[in-house]
């Protein structure tokens, strides 16, 4: 499995969203299940797929599934 | 095995907590303003109890120290159990001899300081296995004291975030209390002169000035689970100082 994979599947399981739904253009808020306590989970889920550590300014940033990509590249993450 | 970070660790009150962690087998995170001191207390630690203590420092003011320290708890043991934001400064005077740099330094410690330990800590404190937090107080901040308004409202502070923080993450099952110390005996009651420390000792009801192994035992009970539906509360180890 991809890295892009594993962060699609990594936003429809913290923002439990069918196994098929399109996440690549979400935008936090936009969708009614990505409010912000579904955020905190949805940077665990990350967290732990990726095995990484994720500052604060990073979470707070986290606005997008464009801007996750972004991010977990500063973490060594090659999402592609 | 259990993982706690303390914050101003390497001597008073946060050192003691750090002895009774390690007593009890937590692996430590410790942190300290200088290097040498908190390298000191991790290393003794280590020795004496056999547990694994990783050590860091900074001005806990700065928000980057407190990610720091979270990043080291991360790399060292993925997870953290408990979290002790002890960091503190002290600085008495009366309010019209009390400069802006203190005021300042005073609330980015006490108070800024702690917000940032606690939010950079949360995420994986989340992780944790019956996460619970203490933070310390102080008498001061519900009493109010002379020679101590900025002091005492850095430490009101402390509360409201207590409170706060118990509430946005109990429901995450993360506890929050905090130990409100009387007059200990530790370095930060230099500033008070002879007269003040008899004075606060003619105060307390059990008659001595606190040490910092009783404040370190509330801490610990506070993060075991013998606490487990205790979030919220502000405790007090004043030796009766509020009665």
């Amino acid at each position: 499995m991809t890295e892009l994979q594993r962060l699609r599947d990594a936003f429809r399981t913290a923002l439990d969203l069918p196994a098929d739904a399109p996440v690549d253009d979400l935008r936090y808020q936009d969708n009614e299940k990505w409010d912000s306590l579904a955020h905190m989970s949805l940077v665990a889920t990350i967290e732990d797929e990726f095995a990484v550590m994720i500052d604060t300014d990073d979470v707070i940033n986290m606005s997008s599934f464009t801007e996750a990509v972004r991010i977990l590249g500063k973490y060594g993450v090659d999402v592609k | 095995m259990s993982v706690a970070l303390i914050t101003g660790a390497s001597r008073g009150i946060g050192r003691a907590a750090a002895h009774r962690l390690a007593e009890q087998g937590y692996d430590l995170i410790l942190h300290g303003h200088g290097a040498a001191g908190v390298a000191e207390t991790a290393e003794s630690l280590a020795g004496k109890y056999g547990v694994t203590v990783v050590a860091g420092s900074g001005d806990i003011a700065d928000p980057q120290t407190s990610k720091a320290l979270v990043r080291l708890a991360f790399e060292n043991f993925k997870r953290l159990d408990a979290l002790v934001v002890n960091a503190g400064t002290h600085a008495a005077g009366m309010l019209g001899m009390t400069g802006d740099d203190v005021i300042a330094r005073l609330f980015a410690v006490n108070a800024a300081g702690a917000a940032y330990t606690l939010q950079n800590a949360v995420r994986l404190l989340a992780r944790g296995e019956n996460p619970a937090v203490v933070l310390t107080a102080s008498v001061t901040g519900t009493q109010g004291a002379a020679g101590q308004a900025v002091y005492a409202a850095s430490k009101a502070a402390v509360e409201g975030l207590t409170r706060s923080a118990a509430k946005e993450l109990g429901p995450r099952g993360i506890r929050v209390n905090a130990v409100a110390p009387g007059f200990i005996a530790t370095d930060m009651l230099d500033s008070l002169d002879e007269a003040g420390r008899a004075a606060r000792i003619a105060d307390t009801a059990l008659g001595r000035l606190g040490t910092a192994e009783d404040v370190a035992d509330v801490i610990t009970f506070l993060l075991s689970t013998q606490a487990r539906f205790v979030t919220g509360q502000i405790v007090g180890v004043d030796g009766g100082l509020t009665l």
